[in-house]
């Protein structure tokens, strides 16, 4: 075996915050092999972008040893640094220069050779398909091509070692698809060696070795599929005529013996714990024809297994209590012909759906779809340029007050009050909402308690893991028992564990009757979802119920569509068709 | 109050004190600008350095340079022997002033006859010679006057008995430090408000309080308390520096003073409020808020007096609340105004709060970005 590109050896280190220590590594000791793809995947706060800052000699350890291509980072960090590509989460591209005066200069700062760069352009403008936009400026690219010019930045002297941190959170499933055929391009071609930290577990399944992070900790290093091979005959779907998937996944969630259930489409996924064996007719006594069908085990389940034995379970999501008026199945939002213009150009082109009560409704898209735009219409934030909509039957925009206490609002970004604790947060959205005395007493409470957050109480919520962050939007967003909800990406950044704790929240809400609004662009989301528009460019390519969306890409090679692939063949057959 | 509104105001002072960034702003500029405008901003002269070229050598000459030596406001730097020497002193700026006494200066003078002094002045800054020159005017003025009457020749025919009212020294401080009050209180108030709905847009919570069931005009009253609160706090504290440390009499009725400041305090608040609703980021709402603060203050008679001005710029002082601020703030300090004379300083202020107000409440829910 060849020697390693990268090792770190009992590798710790640890930062202040806010006054206390946080160890981000904790001991770490891997070894990443060359010339071949490794992916580095955990929960946030495992420790991720630490430890490729720490690879690429940007940080030093507190103690341990970090060796890259053979140099020690302590004794040479500039030796490192000029050896190693890394490509930070949030690269640093110059909004205001085109794409080849990004490319000079990234070009000038790594010192390549004028003589070189007229070759390397071209191969690299030509892998990411930038070659048209040579001229336009970085700012007006799209969130996939950006990613894919800083890709190509990184690239223009190619590195012996390249990182990338979470390169693809935020991309477009065509570019996400893009950006790992130009990852294994230099792999295959330039026998670089690939370090790679990323949120999403498709992609993880996708190298040729996986390393496990959690809380600064080596879980494990292995290859994808060796991590499942303890999952073989514990994973099941299971699917039972009249019963949502939603509502039979949060029954199969609280069942001991069962380490994760899964909304798959119309099926549950489940997972069960060592040497349990699951009984439809115990597990659903009520439905003699429910059947289990054994599936093999994928990464994902080994993953969520995994954390999940490490973690110890997960407590179900609080009881939410809603005063609903009206009947399951009224119609709560109206939207017809809606359209936004900003100047000349239209980033939402006249679309129409309606959201019934209860319903758990997904807008789908890339970013720059037009989904955010339509959300902060139907929120009022913005006024409509034409069309008409309509939320519980006002228009948010000109309706009073009270309206608008009928919604709850979490925004993209996270959006509370970073210099203010937790619980000052939640108090301001408690007052700001009209709770007073004793219902305020015990809205705080809950949650305090339903979201965890009694230990954060006094910690200030911009210092907050990513995860409770959002738990602690989620909450504030709560606070006045709203009966429709409008939750804007609110899984992006979040690792898998709190994606399902959201949506475990988000189903027991609709369950009782809460409308949920919700925009997302991880694609497999879209199964929690009762129905669905799929948008591009301001316009609706596809709506329906998510089953409905994923048949229309079946064909003979792929006949268990994705969603992933379901929106590809969208967006191919609509550039095809214009 | 709605107790909805409180929580927002509280908020609001929680967000301001607790970040370290905004906690800098209320507490340097008052230390720095006291410093600067109560030390080193001031319109008299002192220790103007003079050279004496004295061909004299007699008595009467010797008293007249005792007395400028003498002045606080002048310090004599050099005694020149010849003519040449005094270009070089001037040129360098080493002197502002060359006071030349003839050779015959004190015999004419013994023999009854008048004599002639020459003053050799730098004219680049023309105010400082003007006021250098009229200082020495006034040692002349009592010299000739001592002189005669110690030597038994008639008085001069017209003689000027000068008293200044309001300002018995004409101490420049006295004028300046009351402005002080405005000036402060105008930067500060403008820059926490600017800030304010910036800062929310910026982090993007603006749009988590829209939606909540806080109307516009809540939220803006929510945002102004904390701007009224700190303005007078910031305002207290330098109208008690400038009794207690610079021993600036208060004369008038300080219910009438903060009445003014209240009317003045809801229209700073109200402009930056509106500059807050147009910004996008914090940067920009710092650089809305100087680009009004400079002309502000320049056009508000802060030093140079509003009658000098050209009349078309005279117009636009009248929508600068610091402007009617000044009046009052100096009528009550140094005259003793009441309510009743300041009336005509309180309502435009009071027009100018309530449409900017206005416009920013409306700009929260409209500005498009």
């Amino acid at each position: 075996m060849a020697a390693a590109a990268l090792t770190l050896d009992g590798v710790r280190k640890g930062f202040t915050r806010g006054g206390r220590r946080v160890s981000a590594l904790d001991g770490v000791s891997i070894a990443v092999r060359p010339g071949r793809v490794t992916g580095l995947i955990g929960p946030d706060g495992a420790g991720k972008t630490t430890l490729m800052r720490l690879a690429a000699g940007i940080l030093g350890p507190d103690a341990g040893r970090i060796e890259v291509l053979g140099i020690d980072v302590a004794e040479d960090p500039l030796a490192v640094q000029s050896a190693v590509g890394y490509m930070p989460q949030r690269f640093g591209l110059y909004e205001d220069l085109s794409v080849q005066e990004n490319l000079d200069l990234y070009a000038d700062l790594q010192g390549v050779p004028r003589a070189a760069r007229r070759a390397r352009y071209d191969e690299l403008m030509r892998m990411t398909g930038l070659a048209p936009f040579t001229r336009r400026l970085a700012g007006r690219l799209s969130g996939g091509m950006k990613q894919k010019l800083g890709l190509a930045c990184t690239l223009v002297r190619p590195p012996r070692l390249l990182l990338l941190d979470e390169p693809t959170v935020g991309v477009d499933p065509v570019s996400r698809r893009e950006l790992w055929a130009i990852v294994y391009a230099q792999v295959r071609e330039a026998g670089m060696t690939v370090l790679l930290s990323t949120a999403y577990l498709d992609e993880a399944a996708r190298c040729a070795e996986v390393i496990l992070l959690h809380q600064g900790r080596v879980l494990g290093q292995e290859a994808p599929a060796a991590f499942s091979g303890p999952l073989a005959g514990r994973t099941f779907e299971m699917r039972v005529e009249g019963i949502p998937a939603r509502r039979l996944q949060a029954r199969l969630a609280d069942v001991a013996g069962i380490v994760d259930a899964l909304v798959a489409g119309d099926r549950v996924r489940i997972v069960t714990a060592p040497g349990f064996v699951p009984d439809p007719a115990r597990l659903l006594p009520d439905h003699p024809e429910a059947r289990l069908q054994p599936v093999p085990p994928d990464f994902e389940d080994a993953f969520i297994a995994r954390l999940k034995d490490h973690d110890g379970h997960h407590r179900p999501p609080p009881q939410v209590t809603v005063k609903v008026s009206g009947s399951a199945g009224d119609e709560v939002i109206r939207v017809e012909g809606l359209e936004r213009r900003f100047g000349d150009f239209r980033a939402v082109k006249g679309i129409s759906f309606r959201v019934r009560r209860g319903e758990i409704f997904g807008l789908l898209g890339a970013n720059g779809a037009g989904k955010t735009t339509t959300f902060r219409m139907l929120c009022g934030l913005l006024p409509a340029s034409g069309g008409e909509l309509a939320v519980a039957g006002h228009d948010l925009r000109r309706s009073g007050a009270q309206a608008r206490a009928r919604i709850g609002y979490m925004a993209q970004r996270f959006s509370l009050y970073a210099n203010l604790t937790v619980m000052q947060n939640l108090a301001f959205f408690a007052a700001a909402y009209g709770l007073r005395r004793q219902r305020r007493r015990e809205r705080l409470r809950w949650a305090l308690e339903g979201f965890e957050l009694g230990a954060y109480r006094d910690v200030n919520a911009g210092l907050l893991p990513l995860g409770y962050k959002q738990r602690l939007a989620f909450a504030a967003a709560l606070m006045h028992q709203p009966e429709i909800l409008f939750l804007d990406e609110p899984t992006s950044g979040v690792d898998p564990l709190a994606r399902r704790e959201f949506w475990a929240r988000t189903n027991a809400l609709a369950e009782a009757g809460v409308t949920a609004l919700v925009t997302t662009h991880f694609m497999e989301e879209a199964n929690y979802c009762d129905r669905l528009v799929i948008m591009a460019e301001g316009e609706i390519l596809a709506a329906g119920r998510p089953y409905e969306i994923r048949q229309r890409a079946r064909t003979v090679e792929n006949p268990e569509p994705t969603m992933e692939d379901a929106f590809i063949a969208l967006v191919q057959g609509r550039e095809a068709a214009s | 109050m709605p107790w909805h509104i409180l929580a927002l105001a509280l908020k609001e002072f929680r967000a301001l004190l607790r970040d370290p960034r905004s906690r800098i702003v209320l507490i340097g500029p008052p230390i720095a600008q006291l410093i600067v405008f109560g030390y080193a901003a001031t319109f008299d002269l002192n220790h103007v350095p003079v050279a004496i070229y004295d061909e004299d050598a007699g008595g009467a000459g010797r008293e007249l340079i005792a007395r400028v030596a003498g002045s606080p406001h002048f310090e004599v730097v050099a005694r020149l022997t010849r003519e040449a020497g005094i270009a070089p002193l001037i040129d360098d700026k080493a002197v502002l002033l060359v006071l030349h006494l003839g050779p015959r200066f004190s015999a004419d003078l013994q023999r009854g006859a008048s004599a002639p002094l020459q003053a050799i002045l730098d004219g680049r800054n023309s105010n400082t010679a003007m006021l250098a020159l009229s200082y020495l005017r006034t040692i002349l003025l009592d010299f000739n006057r001592d002189w005669a009457a110690r030597h038994g020749r008639p008085a001069p025919p017209a003689v000027l008995q000068m008293r200044a009212w309001y300002n018995a020294d004409l101490d420049s401080h006295w004028f300046i430090i009351p402005g002080i009050v405005g000036l402060l209180t105008l930067v500060v108030t403008l820059v926490v408000t600017a800030l304010s709905v910036a800062r929310e847009r910026e982090q993007g919570t603006f749009d988590q309080l829209l939606v909540t069931p806080l109307r516009p005009v809540e939220i803006l009253i929510g945002k102004a308390l904390p701007g009224m609160v700190i303005g007078t706090l910031e305002a207290t504290f330098i109208i008690v520096l400038a009794v207690l440390w610079f021993g600036i009499p208060l004369r008038g009725d300080p219910g009438a003073l903060y009445a003014g400041l209240s009317l003045f305090l809801l229209s700073a608040v109200g402009i930056g409020l509106m500059i807050s609703a147009i910004a996008v980021t914090q940067q920009q709402a710092v650089l809305g808020a100087f680009l009004f603060l400079v002309p502000a203050v320049i056009l508000s008679g802060f030093a140079t007096p509003i009658a000098n001005m050209p009349e078309v710029v005279q117009w636009i002082t009248y929508l600068d609340p610091l402007r009617y601020f000044l009046i009052v703030v100096r009528g009550v300090f140094l005259e003793g105004d009441g309510y009743a004379l300041l009336l005509d300083q309180y309502w435009p202020m009071a027009i100018i709060g309530g449409l900017s107000l206005a416009t920013a409440g409306w700009l929260f829910r409209h500005r498009m970005y």
